[in-house]
């Protein structure tokens, strides 16, 4: 499927363009992370009563996970409000560029200007997961200092810093973004080639120069474009095209696979199957083991998930890998192997995601009523639903569309190591390349259909 | 300019003032939402509670999980169930301050006597609050000293036999709470008044004594809290075989290996609980040590402490209750 353009509709081009749609939004949002905040902070102790579990860990996770990131990428960076505060310090304004705002405006260590940081952060985050996601006050505290941290990396350093590189969220839906239909692209890049002053990364009365530090013209992956359309809204030459394109457009492309991105895929899957385990799974001592922060039943929990998701399964991968070039006696490199490879893995884990999410998404919200009604849990009945009991919804079809849905991923993950394997090879070379990666993600998805279905 | 002073606006009511608002209609709410969960996951939320002299503390309560109960210790008010997914409201008023303590009065699980919270309550009192020391405390009982009967009777001693025998029981014996029944036996046995009677006779005059000092509502209330309270472990019978007993009995664990199931279950060592209908468990023991037993809990058993659930008379009450598994009424 070629790209369809969006933009060439003059309602979605205006809708785009204009500042306010994504500014109402990000304030509402903003007030909402604020609220959420406060309601762990504040609010009644018991998560499933609570507004900053149930909204951001139940409904905003479901939002995320089964719409936003496959269909519209970072769809949710282009809304986040985490960065607003340290944006309207940088810029002095709150909608329009308005001249120098307040910041050191340091240029990023070039050291870390990948996601290695963003891998550690989520990897901290997972090791915790299990009192984050349950206990209000701890969510509280940790979306406190997400709103601290990023306020600080814009007072520092240039632009959206702390999102390129820190957000532990925006890390893997950077990764997966590759999977989703939209993307931002330029038109012609001879005409950017061109164009000397570069407005959409530099900027201009109409907006920002981009945001995520990525010049639009040599553009070709979603990874580290934030759908924040000021490149739409500064371009002078009308070169910038919001587009309608194949599912997993990205995974296409041959060019700029790294391996920190390669990591983040392992990481994400090992973080699937551990919290399928952990938060699904019928092994109380691993429950218990997850949420003893401390202790040294915690600690070897907190070892399994790292040598999991840092050894194990690369290594593993690694070995599926090698087999692959040993039986289709190919001269790329290891490493060069296994970085694109990893890439066949983008989406098996967001379809394990999805699975893993179905699978308490549709069980749990039913706790946004009575949380709607009383969101601190403090005896109020605003909208009548405060009394709503807890009711599993569609559980008699979730087992059907996990199996789906990791189905699904793993023949996408296999087409997917099969058109990777095609690039530098040929006729039945190509088939006994991709084979051994192809087993490691049918083992992979084995292991979750039993762990999320049983 | 326009624009961005309207941008301002927005974000000055939608980031500030919606959590301002929530935050000052929380401030004037004074409903307490309160949720319990077995003991293993947390027991009661929130567990600490404040409340003033006089003033209603009002409650919503629910159970995330099993059915549980709520009621205050030391307190008249009747106990309210908590139903999964149902919220219950109750109002309570204090007219003393101090530390009271609430519990699910429903067996919910292995631990089901921690799940326990407190309520704190302040204000000035008018009334003048004199407390009294419990028996054991007074009398410096070791209330973990074995105390084993040394004589026991051969078959269960009755009230109602020891009164045919037609013996002035207040010339030959005075019990208090002091004393065992295997005490007050030797008492009476040494008595020449009872010098023609058998020893079974003796233990029925025992029985006697006990049945003399206590009265049959205290016995209602005494079996109405031990089947409340007490049988889940000791079980409807005494026989130390409730429902949780199983869990509990001691398993040996050698020096570093993993916890025994009860261990695991209840966090800490127990052991199965006592016999009560074996005479020499009971006999030995005076009421102010099995009272204070009650009060104070088992130390290393797993027996719970129940000094800040019961009132000193309901203690009374339950352990004249006790009395039942060794004598006939």
């Amino acid at each position: 499927m070629t790209s369809i353009e969006l933009t060439r509709n003059r309602l979605v081009k205006a809708t785009l363009r204009n500042r306010w749609p994504q500014f109402v939004i990000r304030a509402i949002a903003l007030a909402g992370f604020l609220f959420a905040i406060l309601s762990g902070l504040i609010g009644t102790p018991v998560g499933n009563h609570n507004f900053s579990i149930v909204f951001v860990w139940i409904v905003w996770w479901a939002l995320l996970m089964l719409i936003v990131v496959p269909f519209l990428g970072r769809g949710w960076c282009a809304i986040c409000p985490i960065p607003m505060p340290g944006e309207w310090l940088q810029n002095g304004a709150l909608l329009k560029p308005r001249g120098k705002g307040f910041s050191l405006n340091r240029k990023w260590p070039r050291r870390f200007r990948n996601i290695w940081m963003q891998n550690i952060a989520f990897t901290l985050l997972a090791l915790f997961s299990a009192v984050v996601l349950t206990q209000p006050s701890v969510t509280g505290v940790v979306l406190l200092l997400f709103l601290i941290i990023a306020l600080a990396t814009s007072l520092i350093f240039e632009r959206r810093a702390f999102c390129r590189y820190l957000c532990p969220v925006g890390g893997f839906i950077g990764l997966y973004s590759q999977v989703a239909p939209v993307e931002v692209r330029v038109k012609d890049p001879a005409v950017c080639a061109v164009h000397t002053e570069k407005s959409c990364y530099t900027g201009s009365q109409d907006g920002y120069g981009c945001p995520w530090l990525v010049y639009p013209g040599t553009l070709t992956k979603n990874i580290n474009c934030g759908l924040c359309m000021e490149c739409l809204r500064t371009c002078t030459q009308d070169n910038v095209a919001f587009n309608l394109r194949s599912f997993g457009a990205d995974l296409k492309q041959p060019n700029g696979r790294k391996l920190d991105e390669a990591f983040k895929a392992f990481i994400m899957l090992g973080a699937a199957m551990i919290y399928s385990a952990v938060m699904l799974g019928p092994w109380g001592a691993l429950k218990t083991a997850a949420y003893s922060i401390g202790t040294p039943q915690w600690l070897l929990y907190a070892l399994t998930l790292l040598g999991l998701i840092y050894v194990i399964l690369p290594g593993t991968f690694l070995l599926a890998v090698a087999a692959g070039r040993a039986l289709a006696k190919s001269k790329e490199t290891l490493k060069k192997s296994f970085i694109a490879f990893a890439y066949a893995l983008v989406p098996l884990g967001l379809m394990a995601w999805i699975a893993f999410s179905l699978s308490f998404v549709f069980a749990s919200l039913s706790y946004l009523w009575p949380t709607l009604s009383d969101p601190l849990g403090a005896g109020w009945n605003l909208f009548g639903t405060a009394n709503v009991a807890w009711q599993p919804y569609l559980m008699s079809i979730v087992p059907f569309l996990q199996a789906g849905v990791l189905i699904g991923g793993l023949l996408w993950a296999c087409v997917t190591a099969r058109r990777i394997a095609a690039e530098k090879q040929q006729g039945r070379s190509i088939t006994l390349q991709a084979l051994p990666v192809m087993g490691f993600c049918f083992v992979i998805t084995a292991g979750l259909m039993g762990l999320l279905i049983g | 300019m326009k624009a961005e002073r309207f941008a301002l606006l927005l974000v000055i009511v939608l980031v500030i003032g919606v959590p301002l608002a929530a935050v000052l209609a929380r401030s004037h709410s004074d409903v307490i939402e309160l949720h319990g969960k077995v003991a293993e996951n947390g027991g009661w939320t929130p567990s600490d509670l404040t409340a003033q002299v006089g003033q209603p503390l009002h409650l919503r309560l629910t159970s995330d999980d099993v059915v549980h109960s709520f009621a205050v210790g030391q307190s008249p008010m009747p106990a309210v169930d908590v139903l999964p997914g149902k919220w219950t409201t109750t109002t309570l008023m204090f007219d003393q301050p101090g530390k009271y303590t609430f519990y699910c009065t429903r067996w919910c699980g292995p631990n089901h006597w921690r799940m326990r919270g407190t309520i704190e309550v302040t204000g000035a009192t008018t009334e003048t609050i004199t407390t009294t020391l419990p028996l054991y405390v007074t009398l410096n009982l070791d209330l973990d000293a074995p105390h084993p009967s040394d004589v026991v009777p051969s078959e269960k001693p009755s009230a109602a036999r020891g009164v045919s025998l037609g013996v002035i029981l207040d010339r030959i014996a005075s019990p208090d709470r002091t004393q065992s029944p295997a005490q007050v036996w030797h008492q009476l046995r040494s008595s020449s008044v009872t010098q023609k009677l058998s020893d079974e006779q003796v233990w029925d005059l025992v029985a006697l004594t006990w049945r003399s000092n206590t009265t049959l509502e205290r016995l209602a209330e005494g079996q109405q809290l031990y089947a409340q309270n007490c049988a889940a472990c000791h079980g409807e019978t005494g026989k130390g075989d409730g429902v949780i007993a199983p869990s509990l009995k001691k398993a040996p664990t050698m020096p570093g290996m993993a916890m025994t199931r009860q261990e695991t279950l209840t966090g800490h060592e127990t052991v199965a609980p006592i016999n009560f209908t074996d005479a020499k468990n009971l006999l030995g023991a005076s009421a102010a040590i099995l009272e204070g037993k009650i009060m104070r809990g088992g130390m290393g058993t797993g027996m719970p402490y129940w000094g800040p659930i019961f009132t000193a008379e309901q203690i009374q009450s339950l352990v004249d209750y006790l009395w039942t598994f060794q004598f006939d009424q």
